[in-house]
């Protein structure tokens, strides 16, 4: 018998199961963390049937509560009482409902408890309108009135209603293509003009000639808006003139502009083909539109064209320097205690808390650089800060500062992976170091530095902590790139993904109605990251598999 | 037509092995030599060092490996258009000496050395020289075949492209030109776009002589070129070698005495860095005049 188990652990059977128990946790770990954010994020978008119900309150009265079943837990009745109740025993089952129609109740959520709900239901007329303003709202619709006068209430009314939104919108896009593009332009020009003459005051007393110009500009740019905000005054006529009388689930009937209205759908009544349009609808809404409600409805683009345009700009900054410092590094300098005390240095800045990095970044970037370029080159803008205030470019600077030490081990690697007889042969044929640098090895260490990048990139768009620093905002009013000059604004403040979970996850004022947009955020971040990751493996083997006879040396 | 040639010359090793006494001097006993005596016909009887006109000279000549003194006071001339070969056990310095022919080790840091090569008259460690140049001129090739990663045309174009050759009718001709001297040409010529990293060893070895003697070097430098080969690509290499000593001044280290005897004109023996005999092959090699030399192409050596 002992015997047995010495031989069994002999044998490096119980290693096997060591290992292999160790890996199977990590790959559970791994698919449940993306299952479970998969599940909660997708979810998010379906639309979910509204019940209706009776309910008696505490005080006994009874009341009708609509809303989606969004939790259901089973709770301890002593945590639920006041005073008094500390010794009944027992479990009482409850219900979270959203019952949105904040700006009625007070709440969109609410706990009901099981034993009280009676008379439940699915009415297919009940329709939840998406709001730009207060969240959805949940009722009946009675009613549209177009300009002071009642449209007849009839079958056709939802099919009005509906058509109704769809023109809404597009007076809707209208106006929010003048406020956004065109007045945005027209300010952005007048600013222009003002700093123009601004610098003038600053090198000394303008010529006439000038100011007559600038002043003629400005007139120009101000008849333009002018003509802008009567236009967007008729617009919003149009808009204002018609609203739905809606009924809410207690018999109440109140009023709702249409020009608050997003979209309305009875999800009771919808077929799962409806359902499942619905659904991409929704899924596109979040990928391609802004957010509204302090970011908890609508989309999320914003934060990822300012995830992607900041790791693009890191990019192109932390490969040259990276892959120059390596070059140098493995092949120019002495090797020696100096190299030996670099190479540890860099491999700890790696490993650096980022936030450390944020830090550096707000004082050395934006306080003194920044500072300093707004002295030189905008000092007509002051006291206002052009660069002296957190942006994309010192974000985009802060990350490739905190990636570069990955680009530079990744190469480096890389390099000694050549082997030396590549090397001489390139030299024996008469080729300088550097033309045999360019011409072989850095071919050949292209993989490296490739996988180098990548991983640099997936780490950069996943950081959260030094960005809060040094450029991302909850809500930027306009994107880093637009069709004003210079087209791409540097200085300007961006959204970015990882810092919009941040947000909406603890810093809005309604966290559980924006819960599963945290999830679906995280998943899209992970996503990003693991394609990211998964195109890096894909380029490094391939260049690998190129090269991987010349290694064998 | 390559296949032929190289019955030929084996059939021509076999029987003149049968011979030896012919080349043996008379009054000597006959010694058990590592060697096939034989193929010692092949070279030229008549060869003297002294005769010779030199291509490159090594006076006082002295490497260090950091402490370690590597070629001990060497002096040597190397003759033009004719094959010398290195011999020696392992770590006697004859890679070592003809590295410093291209000065392929100014790229070990710890090296340091004295005394002077001249090439044509020209110190080539004198500061003035441009080591990139003198590489063109005295060209390598290494134990180990060692294409770069390229198509087998880039591969030979390599060194003319460094030089500024960017005519694509000028590297055309060149390539075949160099091909054809490094009798590759019949097996490759239908897949010059192809990575060179795909052919076997003995035709990659073949691609970098090629790759040598495109920029047309004087002196071709060969570190144990056939080594990792199997016989018959070892013996394409040293028909080869054949082929191009009438053109190119070749020195080859070897650690094969057969390969010494079969393809050299001139022969040194070196041992612990120090070069022990140097004369023509079949002198050395029938007649040496040192004892250790004697011992070493007996394989009494060790």
């Amino acid at each position: 018998m002992n015997t047995g188990i010495k031989s069994w652990f002999d044998s490096g059977e119980p290693w096997i199961w060591l290992n292999a128990g160790a890996v199977s946790l990590s790959v559970i770990m791994v698919t449940g963390l993306v299952v479970l954010i998969a599940v909660r994020g997708l979810g998010h978008f379906w639309p979910g049937a509204i019940a209706v119900f009776d309910y008696q309150e505490q005080d006994g009265s009874r009341t009708q509560i609509m809303g989606e079943f969004v939790d259901h837990e089973q709770i301890a009745k002593k945590r639920l009482g006041g005073s008094g109740m500390e010794n009944i025993q027992g479990f009482i089952s409850r219900f979270l409902i959203k019952t949105g129609n904040r700006d009625f109740t007070g709440l969109d959520f609410r706990w009901v408890e099981e034993a009280s709900l009676a008379g439940l239901q699915y009415p297919e007329a009940v329709m939840l309108v998406e709001r730009r303003e207060w969240g959805n709202f949940y009722g009946y619709l009675r009613g549209i009135r177009d300009n002071g006068q009642d449209l007849s209430a009839g079958t056709d009314l939802w099919d009005t209603f509906q058509e109704y939104i769809r023109t809404s919108e597009v007076v809707f896009d209208q106006i929010r293509h003048i406020e956004k593009d065109r007045i945005g332009s027209t300010n952005y020009r007048m600013e222009r003009l003002r700093l123009e003459e601004r610098g003038l005051e600053i090198k000394g007393i303008p010529a006439p000639g000038q100011t007559s110009v600038i002043a003629a500009q400005r007139r120009q740019l101000q008849q333009e808006y002018d003509v802008l905000t009567v236009e967007l005054a008729r617009l919003y006529q149009i808009l204002n003139k018609t609203s739905i009388v809606a009924m809410l689930a207690d018999g109440r009937e109140i009023e709702i502009p249409l020009a608050r209205i997003v979209r309305a759908y009875r999800p009771n009544g919808m077929n799962l083909l409806q359902k499942t349009g619905f659904y991409f609808e929704k899924l596109w809404e979040f990928l391609a539109d802004e957010p509204r409600e302090a970011n908890t409805e609508g989309g999320i683009f914003p934060a990822i064209f300012g995830t992607v345009m900041m790791v693009i700009i890191m990019a192109i900054i932390v490969t040259p320097f990276g892959v120059i410092a390596a070059i140098y590094l493995h092949e120019y300098a002495k090797q020696g205690p100096l190299t030996r005390l670099i190479r540890i240095a860099v491999n700890n800045l790696a490993g650096v808390p980022s936030i450390v990095y944020g830090v550096f970044g707000l004082g050395f970037f934006v306080y003194f650089l920044g500072g300093r370029i707004d002295q030189l080159f905008f000092p007509e803008s002051l006291p206002a800060p052009t660069f002296g205030t957190p942006g994309l470019l010192w974000a985009s600077l802060t990350l490739a500062l905190l990636t570069v030490p990955v680009v530079i081990v990744a190469t480096e690697e890389g390099l000694s992976r050549v082997p030396r007889t590549i090397r001489e042969g390139s030299l024996a044929l008469g080729a300088t170091k550097f033309e045999t640098l360019w011409l072989t090895v850095l071919p050949m260490t292209a993989s490296a530095m490739m996988t180098g990048l990548i991983l640099a990139v997936a780490r950069a768009a996943g950081e959260v902590a030094p960005l809060m620093l040094v450029g991302v905002v909850k809500l930027a009013p306009s994107l880093p790139l637009d069709g004003n000059l210079p087209y791409l604004h540097l200085d300007r403040k961006f959204m970015h993904l990882g810092f919009h979970i941040y947000d909406v996850g603890f810093q809005s004022p309604n966290v559980e109605a924006a819960r599963p947009l945290v999830y679906s955020t995280a998943l899209l971040l992970v996503i990003i990251i693991i394609v990211l990751n998964l195109a890096a493996i894909r380029i490094r083997n391939r260049l690998r598999e190129k090269y991987r006879a010349a290694e064998q040396h | 037509m390559q296949q032929s040639n190289i019955d030929d010359r084996m059939e021509m090793s076999e029987n003149l092995s049968d011979e030896p006494a012919t080349v043996l001097a008379p009054d000597k006993e006959p010694r058990t030599h590592a060697i096939n005596l034989g193929a010692l016909t092949q070279v030229d009887s008549r060869l003297t060092l002294a005769y010779e006109s030199m291509c490159i000279q090594v006076r006082d000549f002295n490497l260090y490996y950091a402490d370690n003194h590597a070629l001990k006071n060497i002096t040597m001339a190397i003759p033009q258009k004719r094959v010398t070969a290195f011999i020696g056990p392992s770590g006697c310095g004859k890679s070592t000496l003809l590295r410093c022919f291209n000065r392929m080790n100014d790229l070990i840091d710890s090296v340091h050395i004295e005394g002077t090569i001249y090439l044509d008259a020209q110190d080539i460690n004198d500061k003035s020289v441009n080591v990139a140049e003198l590489r063109r001129r005295v060209g390598m090739v290494f134990q180990k075949p060692n294409p770069f990663p390229k198509s087998i045309y880039e591969n030979v174009a390599y060194g003319l492209r460094i030089q500024g050759i960017k005519n694509r009718h000028i590297l055309d001709a060149a390539v075949e030109k160099s091909l054809k001297s490094a009798a590759l040409w019949n097996e490759v010529k239908d897949r010059l776009y192809e990575n060179a990293l795909g052919l076997s060893g003995g035709q990659q070895q073949r691609l970098v002589i090629a790759r040598a003697i495109a920029i047309e070097p004087e002196v071709l430098l060969l570190d144990e070129p056939a080594s990792a080969l199997d016989p018959i690509s070892t013996l394409k290499i040293e028909e080869l070698i054949y082929e191009l000593k009438s053109d190119y001044t070749i020195i080859i280290v070897t650690h094969n005495m057969q390969q010494a005897a079969r393809v050299s004109d001139f022969t040194a023996y070196m041992y612990m860095g120090e070069m022990i005999e140097y004369r023509d092959t079949s002198t050395l090699f029938t007649n040496p005049s040192k004892k250790m030399t004697e011992d070493y192409i007996t394989g009494r050596y060790g």
